[in-house]
C-alpha cells in the first residue's frame, strides 16, 4: 500500500514540477537573477496553502501529528543552504527538479544528478569526520516550530495559543507575498 | 512557455501535493535518495558495508558512519529499497514524462542540452554545460546532505511545518543564490 502511495504521490510531485516550469532550468536561473519570478510565487503560495491546511487539518484531528517531521537547526544548515545557494545557478537544478528534468530527456540534467550521487557519496565518507564538530552542534533549539503542533517533541516558539493561528498569520503573509511579488519582468 | 501553469494554478498544485505527502504518509523529501542509491551500488561492491544488527533499532549496521546514524535507518533503506521514500523519488521522472505527454511544457533539442539564458550567456556547445551541471550537482548535493535536505524537504516541507531550520536554509540558499545568479547572467 505504501508502494502505491508512493508511486501516486511521487508521479504527482514530478508532474506539478514539470508544469510549472520548475524542471527547465531558464525558468530556476532566471528567478534567481529576479528576472522573472513566477516559480517564487508559485512556490511561495504552495508553502501557504499546505501551511493553512496542515495546520487546520492538525486541529481538527484530520491529520496524523506522527507524519510530521521537523528537522534540527544546526550550522551546517545555513552552511549546506549556502553550497547548494553557489551552485544553484550553474546548474539551475536542485535534487528535486533534477529528477523531474530526466522525465523530460534533459542531457544536462543526468550529468547534474550523476554529479549529484557523487556529492553525497563524499559527505557519506567526510561524515565521519564532521561528527561531534561545531558544524553540526544544534542552534536555535533544535527541532523548533514557530507554531504549536500536537507533537510534544517539537517545541515551539509561540506557545500559548492554538498553533493554527500563528500558521494562518504566516500562510498570509506568504500568500500576499506570493501575489504582490512581479511576475514577469517587461 | 506553452504548457506552462501560471503561478495561480502552479502553486495550488504544489500545495495540493504537499499536503497530500503529509496526509497520507510523511513530508516530502529527496535528497537523502541520492545517499540510498549510492548506499545500493557500494553495497553491491563490498562486503562488510552493511551487516544485520539485533542491537541497532532498524537491525541493521554499518562500517560508514553516515549509513550507521539514528540506529542504521539508512542502512536499512539500502537493504531495502523497495520502500516509501525511494519509490517516491522514482516515481517523480514517471510524473515528468506524464506531464510532458499530455501537453506540458516541451524542450526544444538545444534546450535539453543547456537553458536558453545558459546559452545566451556561454554558447551552444554541450561539454561545456555537462561538466557545470556535473561539478554543480556534486557540489549541491554535498550541501544538501551537510544541511540535512534540499528545497523540497527543508525549504517547502519545512516552512510548511513553521520550520525554524527551513527559514535558516531559506536564508542560505538564497543569501548565495541571488547575488552570483545576477554575477554570472546579469540582469538583461
Amino acid at each position: 500500500m505504501e508502494i502505491l502511495l508512493a508511486v501516486i504521490v511521487g508521479a504527482a510531485f514530478g508532474f506539478v514540477l514539470h508544469r510549472i516550469g520548475a524542471s527547465n532550468p531558464h525558468n530556476i536561473i532566471n528567478m534567481l537573477r529576479l528576472t522573472d519570478l513566477h516559480l517564487m510565487k508559485a512556490i511561495l503560495f504552495g508553502i501557504s496553502i499546505a501551511s493553512a491546511l496542515l495546520f487546520v487539518g492538525l486541529a481538527l484531528g484530520a491529520i496524523n501529528p506522527s507524519h510530521l517531521d521537523v528537522k534540527t537547526s544546526y550550522w551546517g544548515v545555513l552552511a549546506g543552504g549556502i553550497f547548494m545557494g553557489l551552485a544553484w545557478p550553474l546548474t539551475g537544478y536542485c535534487p528535486s527538479t533534477g529528477m523531474a528534468a530526466l522525465g523530460d530527456g534533459r542531457k544536462d540534467a543526468l550529468f547534474f544528478v550523476l554529479g549529484g550521487l557523487v556529492g553525497a557519496y563524499l559527505y557519506m565518507i567526510a561524515y565521519g569526520q564532521l561528527q561531534g564538530s561545531v558544524l553540526l552542534a544544534k542552534i536555535l533549539g533544535g527541532n523548533v516550530t514557530l507554531a504549536l503542533t500536537p507533537d510534544p517533541s517539537y517545541p515551539a516558539l509561540i506557545s500559548g495559543i492554538p498553533g493554527f493561528i500563528p500558521a494562518l498569520v504566516v500562510a498570509i503573509v506568504l500568500g500576499v507575498v506570493a501575489w504582490k511579488l512581479p511576475g514577469r519582468r517587461a | 512557455m506553452t504548457g506552462q501553469w501560471n503561478w495561480f494554478t502552479g502553486g495550488i498544485a504544489l500545495g495540493v501535493v504537499f499536503l497530500l505527502a503529509v496526509f497520507l504518509v510523511k513530508p516530502i523529501g529527496v535528497s537523502t535518495q541520492f545517499v540510498i542509491f549510492d548506499g545500493i551500488v557500494w553495497n553491491a561492491v563490498s562486503d562488510d558495508l552493511i551487516t544485520k544488527s539485533p542491537d541497532a533499532k532498524s537491525g541493521y549496521a554499518s562500517t560508514n558512519a553516515y549509513l550507521n546514524k539514528s540506529g542504521g535507518k539508512y542502512s536499512k533503506n539500502v537493504i531495502k529499497p523497495i520502500n516509501y521514500s525511494f519509490i517516491f523519488v522514482l516515481s517523480m521522472v514517471l510524473g515528468a514524462v506524464l506531464s510532458a505527454k499530455t501537453g506540458g511544457p516541451q524542450p526544444t533539442a538545444s534546450d535539453r542540452i543547456a537553458p536558453e539564458v545558459w546559452r545566451f550567456r556561454f554558447g551552444e556547445e554541450g561539454t561545456k554545460r555537462y561538466v557545470v551541471s556535473f561539478i554543480g550537482g556534486v557540489v549541491l548535493l554535498f550541501g544538501a546532505r551537510l544541511a540535512g535536505g534540499c528545497m523540497s524537504g527543508h525549504m517547502m516541507s519545512g516552512i510548511m511545518q513553521t520550520s525554524i531550520s527551513g527559514y535558516l536554509f531559506a536564508i542560505g540558499v538564497f543569501l548565495a543564490g541571488i547575488p552570483l545568479a545576477i554575477l554570472i547572467y546579469g540582469r538583461k
